[in-house]
C-alpha cells in the first residue's frame, strides 16, 4: 500500500540560518538507518523529508526505526503518485478501503493541501470530487467535516501524496547538533533516561560506568551494557568506559569518615568522568541525579561536587519525581532492565548514614588524607571501552 | 587455570558422553516413534539405556523414565501422584527442598492444600519426631531430599520410609534423588519408595536430560498430555541423543563408583581440613563422614559476603557458588542455611565447593591459599 514516509521535521525549523546544519545531521541519521535497505530514496521536498521505497515490508521497518530519531514531530506513511486526477482518484479508493478493512468507519473528510498552485483543480474542489468518489464506492459512509472518524489528506507538492495517518513522534533535536556529553551510567532506573533526555535535545551522548569488581559482579556489567544498548536506539552509537573504582572505595573506607565514603566517591567519579571527557572532546558530564531523591541527593552535596569540575554538569532529572522518571524509562525500554537485581557499586559500600549537609571544607580535609592523584590515575588505568 | 568447584551447579561433560551423543546426532537421528528402521534403531538406544540406569538404581527397566530434567521429573512426581491420590489429607515435606520441590508445595498451598514443612537439626536432618507427629491415616504424600544440594547431608531413607509405613502404608513417598544419584548407592527396592527423580547434568552428563523412577504398581496421572511418549508420563519426542549420553554417564560411573566418590570425599576433606587450619571464624556446614555427600562442602566465613569471595575466587580461575546456584541469583537468605541454625554473621559468608570427576587433590593447596588471601582481603574492607 504505502511507498513513501513523509517527515515533519520540529523546532528545527525555527534556526533560521542554521537550519541547514541541523537538517544535514537529521538527513545523516535517516539514511544510517534506512541505508541497509536496497533502493531507498531519501530527499526534502519542500520543507520535509521523505523516504521513499517500493518495498512496502521495508516500509514498515524504516518506519519503526524513524519514529525513534530525534528531530522529527511527526511522520506519516503515504502513497505517493503523480498529479494525474484518475491516478489521484484511483489511490484514494485504495487507502479508504485500506483503512476501513482495519478499523470501523461511518464518517470521513477530505482535506487537500495545494502547494502546487500549478495544479488546476483547487483544494476545495478536489476535496468534494474525491469525497464523492468515495461515497459512490462505499456503503453507509458519510461525511463529517467536524468530527470524521478517517481523514484523507492529499498533499499537492512536485508529487502528490495522500496519506491518513500522522504519527507523533519524539520531538527534540537531532543528536550531535548540541555538543558531547558524558553520561555518568549506573545499573539503575534514573541515569539511562536522562542520556536519553539530553540526547534528544542534540547531545551526542557517550557514557562512563564505575564498577567494584569483585564486590560487584560481571553481571553488573552486562546489565550496564544493555541499558546502553537500549538507549543506543535513540541516541545513536555508545561509546562506554568501564573504570574500576574499588581501590577509591577502599582507600575512602580506611581513612575517612563513613559517613562522607558518598559523596567523597561521588567527587572521584567527576575527576575521572573529567579526565575521560577532556580525552574525548566532551563538554558536558550528564548524570541522573534528582534533589531528594536518597539522602545524599541534597542542594548542599551537588555544591560539593560540582566543586570539582570546571565542567557543567546536566541534571535532567532534577526536578522530577520518581513516577515521572519511570514512566519515561518504561516508554524507552529501560526500566525493566534497570529493575534486574545485581548490586551496582552504590549498594556495598554505601553507608548506613550518609552525610546530608557536607560543608566544603570539611570534605577537602578529609581529602588530605586520601592520595587523590594517584587514585584517579590508578582508576584510570583499569578504563575498558566497548562501543555498543 | 581454571578450577571448577561448582559441580553440584551443573557439570562438564565427559568425553566419552560427548562422543555418544555426536554419534547418535549424526547417525541415529530417528524418531523412536517413526515406524520405520531408523525410529527402531533410536528406539532400541533408549531401552538399552533405561536397562543401564535401571541396573544402576536397583529397579525395573519399565520403571525408569526420562524427562527434561530434574525440575520436570519433581514436578511429574508430586503432581502425578496427587492427581492420582486425591483426598483431604496432608502433604509433608521438609523446609530444605530445592525450590523445584519447595516452589510446587508453595504453589498446592495457594490452592488450599495442607501442607507440612519439617523442620531439621544443625547438620540438616529431619526432624524425625516432628514427622511423626504430622503423619496420619489420611496423609498423600511425603517427599524429601535425599541429599541437600546446600550442604550435602543425607537423609535416612530407610528409616524414614519404615516410620511413614508403620502410620501409614498408603501414604505416597517422593525422594529428591538429584544431588545423591551416582554419589551414593541407592537401592530403589530395598528403599521401598513411590517415585524417585535423578539428573544427567549433575554426573557428567549433557544437560536437559532427568530421570524418574516410578515403583511399578504407583500410578501417576500425567501433568502433560502429547504423544503419549514414555508411557504417557511424559508426552514429547524423545531427546534420543541426551538419554544416550545419559546413559554413557551412568555406565561411566558404574565402572568405577566406589573409587570415584572415594576420591571426591578425600577432596572434601582436605580441603575442609587445610581451610580450617589456615582460616580463622569459620563454620564447616558439611559433615565429613558417612552421613554427608562426598562431593558437597559448605563452609560459612564470619565477616564475608558470599557473593564478593565468589568474584574474588573467579578472578584466579576458581568456580564456585553461594549456597546453591539456583537461589544465589534472589537476595533471598537460602532457606537451607537458616534452617540449620546458622548465625546472621555466617549466612551470607557461605560458600559451596562442590567436586566432580575432574578435580585432583593437587588442586586443593592453590584453592586454598587463595582462599585464605581472599578471605583476608575482604575482611579488611569490610570489618576495618
Amino acid at each position: 500500500m504505502y511507498n513513501i514516509i513523509s517527515i515533519s521535521l520540529g523546532e528545527i525549523v525555527l534556526k533560521g540560518k542554521n537550519r541547514g546544519y541541523f537538517e544535514r545531521k537529521l538527513m545523516e541519521q535517516i539514511k544510517a538507518v534506512t541505508n541497509k535497505f536496497e533502493g531507498v530514496k531519501v530527499f526534502r521536498d519542500q520543507g520535509k523529508i521523505f523516504v521513499e521505497s517500493n518495498n512496502e515490508k521495508d516500509i514498515s521497518e524504516i518506519l519503526e526505526k524513524i519514529k525513534k530519531i530525534f528531530g522529527i514531530v511527526q511522520i506519516s506513511p503515504c502513497i505517493k503518485v503523480e498529479k494525474d486526477i484518475e491516478i489521484i482518484k484511483e489511490k484514494t479508493i485504495d487507502i479508504f478501503k485500506h483503512i476501513k478493512s482495519k478499523q470501523n468507519v461511518h464518517t470521513f473528510k477530505v482535506a487537500t493541501n495545494r502547494t502546487d498552485k500549478r495544479f488546476p483543480i483547487k483544494s476545495m474542489e478536489l476535496n468534494s470530487l474525491l469525497g464523492g468518489i468515495i461515497l459512490k464506492n462505499f456503503d453507509d459512509i458519510k461525511v463529517d467535516v467536524h468530527n470524521p472518524d478517517v481523514l484523507i489528506y492529499v498533499d499537492i507538492k512536485s508529487d502528490c501524496y495522500i496519506y491518513s495517518e500522522k504519527i507523533k513522534t519524539l520531538g527534540g533535536l537531532p543528536v550531535g547538533t548540541n555538543g558531547k556529553g558524558l553520561l555518568l551510567l549506573s545499573g539503575g532506573i534514573d541515569s539511562p533516561v536522562a542520556g536519553y533526555l539530553m540526547a534528544k535535545r542534540g547531545v551526542e551522548v557517550q557514557a562512563i560506568y564505575y564498577h567494584t569488581y569483585p564486590f560487584t559482579s560481571e553481571r553488573t556489567d552486562e546489565k550496564v551494557k544493555k541499558l546502553a544498548e537500549k538507549i543506543s536506539e535513540y541516541c545513536g552509537k555508545i561509546k562506554l568506559h568501564s573504570i574500576n573504582i574499588l581501590d577509591v572505595y577502599k582507600s575512602i573506607k580506611s581513612n575517612c569518615s563513613e559517613k562522607e565514603s558518598t559523596i567523597l566517591a561521588r567527587r572521584f567519579m567527576m575527576r575521572i568522568a573529567e579526565k575521560v571527557a577532556a580525552e574525548n572532546d566532551i563538554d558536558v558530564l550528564i548524570t541522573g541525579e534528582n534533589l531528594g531523591q536518597v539522602a545524599s541527593q541534597t542542594v548542599k552535596s551537588i555544591s560539593v561536587i560540582n566543586e570539582i569540575t570546571g565542567l557543567p554538569i546536566l541534571r535532567p532529572l532534577i526536578g522530577m519525581d520518581k513516577t515521572e522518571i519511570i514512566e519515561i524509562a518504561k516508554q524507552i525500554d529501560t526500566y525493566e532492565t534497570s529493575i534486574l537485581p545485581y548490586d551496582d557499586c552504590c549498594s556495598i559500600f554505601s553507608p548506613k548514614h550518609p552525610v546530608t549537609r557536607p560543608k566544603l571544607n570539611d570534605i577537602r580535609k578529609s581529602e588530605e588524607y586520601l592520595n587523590i592523584d594517584k587514585l584517579v590515575s590508578n582508576a584510570y588505568s583499569t578504563m575498558k571501552i566497548e562501543i555498543l | 587455570m581454571e578450577i571448577y568447584l561448582d559441580n553440584s551447579a551443573t557439570t562438564k561433560i565427559r568425553k566419552e558422553v560427548l562422543d555418544e551423543i555426536i554419534s547418535v546426532h549424526t547417525k541415529c537421528y530417528g524418531n523412536p516413534s517413526s515406524l520405520h528402521r531408523m525410529g527402531l534403531e533410536a528406539e532400541k538406544k533408549i531401552e538399552n539405556t533405561r536397562k543401564v540406569i535401571s541396573k544402576f538404581l536397583n529397579a525395573k527397566p519399565e520403571e525408569i523414565y526420562f524427562t527434561g530434567g530434574g525440575t520436570e521429573s519433581n514436578n511429574i512426581a508430586i503432581l502425578g501422584h496427587l492427581n492420582t491420590n486425591k483426598g483431604d489429607g496432608n502433604i509433608i515435606t521438609t523446609q530444605i527442598e530445592h525450590p523445584s520441590v519447595y516452589n510446587v508445595y508453595k504453589k498446592l498451598e495457594n490452592d488450599n492444600i495442607k501442607v507440612n514443612y519439617v523442620d531439621v537439626d544443625n547438620y540438616g536432618f529431619i526432624n524425625i519426631e516432628k514427622l511423626k507427629n504430622y503423619l496420619n491415616e489420611n496423609t498423600l504424600l511425603v517427599s524429601l531430599i535425599m541429599v541437600n544440594n546446600e550442604i550435602g547431608s543425607i537423609q535416612d531413607i530407610n528409616n524414614i520410609v519404615n516410620i511413614i509405613k508403620s502410620v501409614n502404608p498408603k501414604t505416597k513417598i517422593h525422594i529428591d534423588g538429584i544431588q545423591a544419584f551416582g554419589k551414593i548407592p541407592i537401592d530403589l527396592k530395598q528403599f521401598g519408595v513411590d517415585s524417585f527423580s535423578f539428573s544427567s547434568h549433575k554426573i557428567h552428563g549433557p544437560k536437559g536430560v532427568g530421570g524418574l523412577y516410578i515403583k511399578s504398581n504407583s500410578r501417576i496421572a500425567p501433568i502433560n498430555y502429547g504423544g503419549n511418549q514414555e508411557k504417557g508420563i511424559r508426552s514429547g519426542t524423545e531427546n534420543t541423543p541426551g538419554i544416550v549420553g545419559f546413559g554413557k554417564a551412568v555406565e561411566l560411573i558404574s565402572d568405577n563408583f566406589e573409587q570415584e566418590n572415594l576420591k571426591l570425599n578425600n577432596l572434601k576433606k582436605e580441603l575442609s581440613y587445610k581451610i580450617k587450619k589456615e582460616i580463622d571464624d569459620i563454620k564447616i556446614n558439611s559433615l565429613l563422614d558417612k552421613k554427608g555427600a562426598p562431593h558437597i562442602l559448605s563452609i560459612s566465613f564470619k565477616d564475608v559476603k558470599g557473593e564478593v569471595l565468589v568474584h574474588y575466587l573467579e578472578e584466579c580461575g576458581i568456580y564456585v557458588s553461594t549456597g546453591s546456584a539456583c537461589s544465589s541469583k534472589g537476595k533471598n537468605i537460602s532457606r537451607t542455611l537458616k534452617s540449620i541454625g546458622l548465625d546472621q554473621d555466617y549466612v551470607e559468608g557461605t560458600i559451596r565447593y562442590s567436586f566432580g570427576f575432574f578435580n585432583k587433590i593437587e588442586e586443593i593447596d592453590y584453592v586454598v591459599e587463595k582462599t585464605k588471601e581472599s578471605v583476608e582481603d575482604i575482611r579488611n574492607i569490610i570489618k576495618r
